[in-house]
């Protein structure tokens, strides 16, 4: 499913001393089949704008009360918000927002959190019974768990029974994405999938999501901190700042900018820090800052001519 | 969604009202809620109405939003002025049937009711307006401290309530989160009858639970961490001081029970 966001807005709080505006004419297209990244800090709009993609935060002509505004004399009014995810329209009142969520998957942070059934199988089986919409006989929902654990990396016949609680935090992690991928969702969106993990963990899950792209998920967007991951790993990035998008390209143009992100107050990957270090010192590399790149483009600059 | 609940919300502003020691805020509502019930006739509501529109223009709070907090007990205002309305017994009858009787003396008396009842949250929803849930806790341990003779915990309470204020909004926005990731894996919390709809709060409340004991241990363990031991010895780093605006309200305050006791003794009785 292709997503096409034009000039979302977002107000928390409206007219109150809270009130932030979290989006200000955003609009992003991520095509079918990308791994795409979003970077920015607390703050910058990114969790607002992928509660978006599944309709828990709705667009205002979306809404049943919505009246559209009709402009003043000689004032023009802002171009409308548009969102489609696939063929669904986000804009439309007729939307059904249960069929597309269980096509538009999304695993929140510390998505360990939200568990809460007696057995693992149960609790991954939650979002599947939610989303049939005839009664789905036992053999059915165990195999379908059976695909979810399993390609998630655990054993079915280990888990299954286990209560989620007594899992350790990588297992339960696992545990709760596989509750989200369990639908087969065709977009797959991830905020922070591997915070608070340690260095193997967030390997690990990222192996784990590189697994699903393609076959399971057609589409993964994922929202981090890490620049590293984004680096390795996405085909196209957004950078949020307050609320608006700064940049949407590939990573290996995107941290050209090093400069520019540092003064957005971002982190860039090691490899371009690494190559900017190198540039003062008048050695430029044109790599596209994934690790093996870089390690084969400073090997020839440095004159290693069969590397 | 849940966020948008401002129930006896803290209002910021820079304004007289704000800057007021919370502990004589405290007093001036008990003197204030003192004054409504002593009032025995409209005038004295009307003295009471006078000083909330002065303390209201004084606290730079939106005069809807102070008018809008009685929304909260509209049904109890309207509930106890029908029942005064129908069954007050009075001398002048409009209208009787069974044992309904709407009388001149049950329509005023419905009114003044109605009109002290709205007085009462309206000022006790400026207080929590204007003054932040921390000052509001060391007020009252400030002025619970004369129980401190007889053994009673009063920092402990204060810090209990202070905790528990303090967690309010925080579990709110875990309630929200838990919500929408439910939602995402195709809860459905609108539609149904009450036994489904009973059912779907199943997933929220026990993460919710889990939750609230996890923070509630890690509190705990902060606190010991960091060698709290309750009250003994402890100093405070904002220090409550009485300024000139705190003696103008405490007059003010003063002047209208006053008002109204005066009012009570040479107008009488008119309801």
């Amino acid at each position: 499913m292709r997503i096409v966001a034009e000039h979302l807005n977002y107000t928390y709080n409206p007219s109150s001393p809270f009130a932030a505006h979290a989006l200000k004419d955003v609009s992003i297209v991520i095509e079918e089949g990308e791994f795409f990244g979003i970077i920015g800090h607390t703050g910058s709009g990114k969790s607002t704008f992928v509660q978006h993609l599944n309709g828990l935060l709705r667009l205002p002509s979306s809404m049943k009360k919505y009246k559209p505004k009709k402009p003043k004399k000689g004032e023009s009014l802002p171009p409308a918000p548009l969102l489609k995810v696939g063929e669904f329209d986000l804009a439309d009142k007729k939307t059904d927002f249960r069929a597309l969520r269980r096509r538009v998957g999304m695993v929140f942070q510390y998505p360990e959190y939200q568990l809460f059934a007696e057995t693992v199988q149960e609790d991954v089986a939650f979002g599947l019974k939610n989303f049939s919409d005839e009664k789905l006989t036992e053999d059915k929902i165990a195999n379908a768990v059976r695909a979810a654990l399993e390609i998630v990396g655990l054993s079915y016949d280990e888990v299954k029974d286990a209560s989620p609680f007594e899992l350790s935090g990588g297992q339960k992690r696992r545990v709760a994405i596989a509750g989200v991928i369990v639908t087969r969702p065709e977009v797959l969106v991830l905020d922070e999938p591997a915070a608070g993990l340690d260095p193997l963990g967030k390997k690990e899950i990222m192996e784990l999501l590189h697994r699903l792209h393609g076959d399971w998920c057609k589409t993964v967007v994922i929202v981090s901190h890490d620049m590293d991951e984004i680096a390795e790993n996405c085909s196209r990035v957004a950078v949020f700042s307050e609320g608006e998008v700064k940049y949407c390209m590939p990573p290996a143009e995107l941290f050209r900018h090093a400069e520019e992100l540092i003064a957005l107050g971002l982190d860039v990957p090691l490899t371009a820090k690494l190559c900017l270090a190198l540039e003062r010192r008048g050695i430029r590399l044109d790599c596209d800052f994934t690790t093996e790149d870089f390690i084969r483009k400073t090997l020839v600059a440095v004159g290693e001519k069969d590397a | 969604m849940l966020k948008d609940v401002s129930f006896g919300q803290f209002y910021p502003a820079e304004s007289f009202a704000h800057r007021l020691d919370p502990r004589l805020k405290i007093l001036f509502l008990i003197a204030f809620i003192t004054a409504t019930f002593l009032a025995k006739n409209f005038y004295g509501l009307v003295l009471c109405a006078a000083v909330l529109v002065l303390a209201v223009l004084f606290s730079g709070i939106p005069v809807g939003k102070v008018v809008r907090s009685v929304k909260g007990v509209l049904f109890l205002v309207i509930f106890t002025a029908l029942l005064n309305v129908f069954f007050y017994q009075g001398a002048t009858v409009y209208w009787s049937w069974w044992i309904l009787r709407i009388t001149k003396e049950g329509l005023l008396f419905s009114a003044f009711l109605a009109l002290r009842l709205a007085l009462l949250v309206m000022c006790s929803s400026l207080l929590t307006y204007t003054t932040t849930p921390v000052a509001l806790t060391d007020g009252i341990e400030s002025l619970l401290t004369p129980l401190k003779w007889i053994r009673f915990p009063v920092h402990e309470l204060a810090l209990i309530m202070s905790i528990a204020l303090r967690f309010i909004p925080i579990l709110i926005d875990e309630t929200e989160r838990i919500m929408n990731a439910q939602k995402a894996r195709g809860a459905d919390f609108e539609t149904g009858g009450l036994v489904k709809r009973v059912r779907a709060v199943v997933p929220v409340l026990i993460p919710l639970l889990l939750s609230a004991f996890r923070r509630a241990e890690e509190l705990g363990d902060a606190m010991d961490a960091r060698c709290y031991m309750g009250s003994k010895n402890r100093t405070k780093y904002k220090k409550l001081r009485f300024g000139w605006r705190d003696l103008v309200a405490f007059l003010t305050g003063a002047a209208l029970v006053t008002g109204v006791v005066l009012l009570r003794v040479f107008v009488g009785a008119t309801i």
